[in-house]
């Protein structure tokens, strides 16, 4: 059956950017304020998830054409690989370092070695998000 | 800072990681995995080393000092089961090279056995008491997904079981934390047991205690083991083996290493309680291992009589009985993994799983059914095998703590569980042979050879206890004198 979604699709189209960009917002304030690769994470998923809620899968797919499960292990990955370069540098696991740079837009910024964990515990949250929502939805 | 320290569980996870996107290629996937079973049995027997020289070592994530960081902290107790559990799960893996159904390797098999391994390691080497149980989670949530992998009807009802249980007593560790937490305002184990010292135990810190043992117990199937033999005996051999091998021993070494670090002090909760709860679990264990027909079953029995058993040995709470749990801990982990994976191995001949329905299967598999002979002895402790020699210590230390009813309890079991294990052995391998030669289904050298390596384990851990013994005293001296960890966490970090 089909319903008659055209307010919703109008809408979805709109808003996923919004959602997107807030997702990305939190990520990158998560350094000193409250957010973070988790939330960031849950947020960016949750655009993903009202897309293939108001789109089927197939077109989503077609759209954004990766295997979430990957995405979910390459986040842990690069998560950990994170952590054991500072082992590899002989500090102890998992330290993190951060330095201020003078970059051509941004100005002074400080750039730390931990959005890099944080990016990758996002990914984590994103593929595991939307694997689960991908996998109930199947069988109904 | 020792980096080494922290290899046990990252090696395993970025292991599972790399097998994830190898996935197309099981061949592939067998090879890492290897390559990387043996450098963490190499890399545990390092660290073992490294703390016989150091003294007990420790790494603080991040550079953040105890108590404020995450650490892990390596002593003689935990080296040696990250050393046993690693060359365990090797050889268990193994093995699962060759019996693991396609359709299983395909979803994920391997990765999610490292990951098992890695929340295994990771429990045992943790010093902080929320780490404890994320590393908890991440060995549970392993097996949730290792024990519904294949379904079929059976083994859906027993994991829907497994995981409610194991998800009640998530929570109830959660609970305990937070009691925790509340009380003492700190996570780090050795922290919190100077704190517990400098307040005293008293009813509250009792209660928390109390709950602690609640979680513990129903992970490793002490006293609440209802739900052990449905769940251990429903999945095929390699991932029973996996779970009888590595997971109820990572409650038993919480509950020592809780228990003699940090809630010491009263008598009561460590005599009389876990006392009682050891006893009962022994004997329940003992009745469900004469009781049942079922080969599974009966294995699964004899786990919960094993828990018992080296539980006896925190009730009788010193130095010497100690050192029985900690060899017992040591045999315990190789010796379920042989039954197990034999037990496995003759449901998968056969197709039966009644002892009943079997028998004369030493003619057809003769080296089997030897094998499981050895396992027999080394599970009653007969010596020179490894089980004997943590049952002598345990005795010894029962002995001089004057729990001679502990004792008797823990000796009487040996007969028991040689008479459940004979009964196996008997009515399934002599009698008349019920299977044509022409008609038994084969069972290769390469299934063979890891069982036999751990046959082998056994023996040697017995033979050369001699070799092992000054690991495990260490280990039982820093049970027996909880400053001894203290020390060593707030000591002054080399660089």
């Amino acid at each position: 059956m089909k319903e008659n979604d055209v307010i919703l699709r109008t809408v979805t189209r709109v808003v996923v950017f919004i959602i997107l960009t807030f997702g990305v917002e939190l990520f990158l304030s998560g350094h000193h304020n409250p957010g973070g690769g988790f939330v960031g994470g849950l947020v960016l998923s949750s655009a993903l998830v009202l897309l293939y809620v108001v789109f089927d899968i197939e077109t989503v797919h077609q759209g954004v054409p990766f295997d979430f499960r990957k995405i979910a292990a390459f986040g842990a990955m690069l998560s950990l690989l994170s952590g054991t370069a500072a082992a590899v540098l002989g500090k102890p696991f998992l330290t993190q370092g951060f330095g201020y740079f003078d970059l051509p837009i941004f100005g002074l910024t400080e750039l730390a070695t931990v959005t890099i964990f944080e990016a990758g515990v996002a990914l984590t949250v994103i593929g595991t998000v939307v694997t689960i929502i991908l996998s109930i939805s199947k069988d109904v | 800072m020792n980096n080494i320290l922290v290899l046990p569980m990252l090696l395993p996870l970025l292991t599972g990681f790399v097998l994830f996107f190898l996935r197309p290629s099981v061949k592939a996937q067998k090879i890492v995995s290897i390559l990387s079973l043996l450098s963490l049995v190499a890399i545990s027997g390092r660290i073992l080393l490294q703390i016989r020289v150091e003294g007990i070592i420790r790494l603080d994530f991040g550079g953040w000092e105890p108590p404020f960081g995450i650490l892990f902290v390596g002593d003689s107790f935990s080296a040696l089961m990250v050393l046993t559990a690693s060359v365990v799960s090797t050889l268990i893996i193994l093995y699962a090279f060759t019996a693991t159904e396609r359709r299983m390797e395909n979803m994920f098999f391997y990765p999610f056995a490292f990951f098992l391994v890695a929340g295994v390691n990771g429990s045992f080497l943790t010093g902080d008491m929320f780490n404890l149980f994320v590393c908890f989670e991440v060995m549970l949530l392993a097996s949730y997904v290792l024990i519904t992998l294949g379904g079929g009807k059976v083994r859906l009802a027993e994991s829907m079981k497994y995981i409610a249980i194991n998800v009640v007593a998530s929570w109830f560790f959660l609970v305990a934390l937070a009691f925790l937490y509340g009380t003492v305002g700190t996570l780090n184990m050795a922290h919190i047991s100077v704190r517990v010292a400098e307040a005293g135990q008293g009813p509250l810190l009792s209660a928390v205690a109390v709950v602690f043992l609640i979680v513990f117990a129903l992970k490793a199937g002490l006293f609440l083991y209802f739900w052990l033999p449905g769940s251990y005996s429903s999945p095929p051999g390699p991932i029973a083996a996996l779970f009888a091998a590595l997971l109820t021993k990572v409650g038993v070494y919480a509950m020592f290493r809780t228990f003699t670090l940090i809630f010491y002090h009263d008598e009561f909760i460590l005599g009389t309680i876990i006392g009682t709860m050891a006893v009962v679990t022994i004997i329940g264990g003992c009745l469900g291992a004469i009781a049942y027909t079922d080969i599974r079953q009966i294995a699964s029995y004899n786990v919960i009589i094993a828990v018992g058993f080296m539980v006896l040995g925190l009730a009788v709470f010193n130095e010497e009985a100690f050192k029985g749990s900690v060899f017992y801990l040591i045999h315990d982990m190789v010796i379920k993994g042989i039954l197990f994976l034999i037990v496995g191995a003759m449901v998968y001949l056969t197709g039966k799983t009644k002892i009943t329905e079997m028998s004369g299967l030493i003619r057809n598999y003769p080296t089997l059914g030897w094998l499981l002979f050895l396992t027999t002895l080394g599970l009653a402790g007969i010596p020179p095998l490894s089980g004997f020699i943590g049952k002598m210590y345990v005795g010894l230390g029962a002995v001089e703590g004057g729990n001679y009813f502990l004792l008797f309890i823990g000796f009487a079991s040996s007969l028991v569980v040689l008479y459940s294990m004979l009964r196996i052995f008997m009515n399934c391998f002599w009698g008349e042979t019920i299977i044509n030669r022409e008609d038994q289904r084969l069972f290769p050298a390469r299934r063979l050879i890891p069982i036999a390596l751990l046959g082998v384990l056994t023996i040697g851990i017995g033979v050369g206890a001699q070799a092992l013994e000054p690991f495990v005293s260490d280990a039982a001296r820093v049970m027996a004198n909880p400053g001894l960890y203290i020390d060593a966490v707030f000591g002054e970090v080399e660089s």
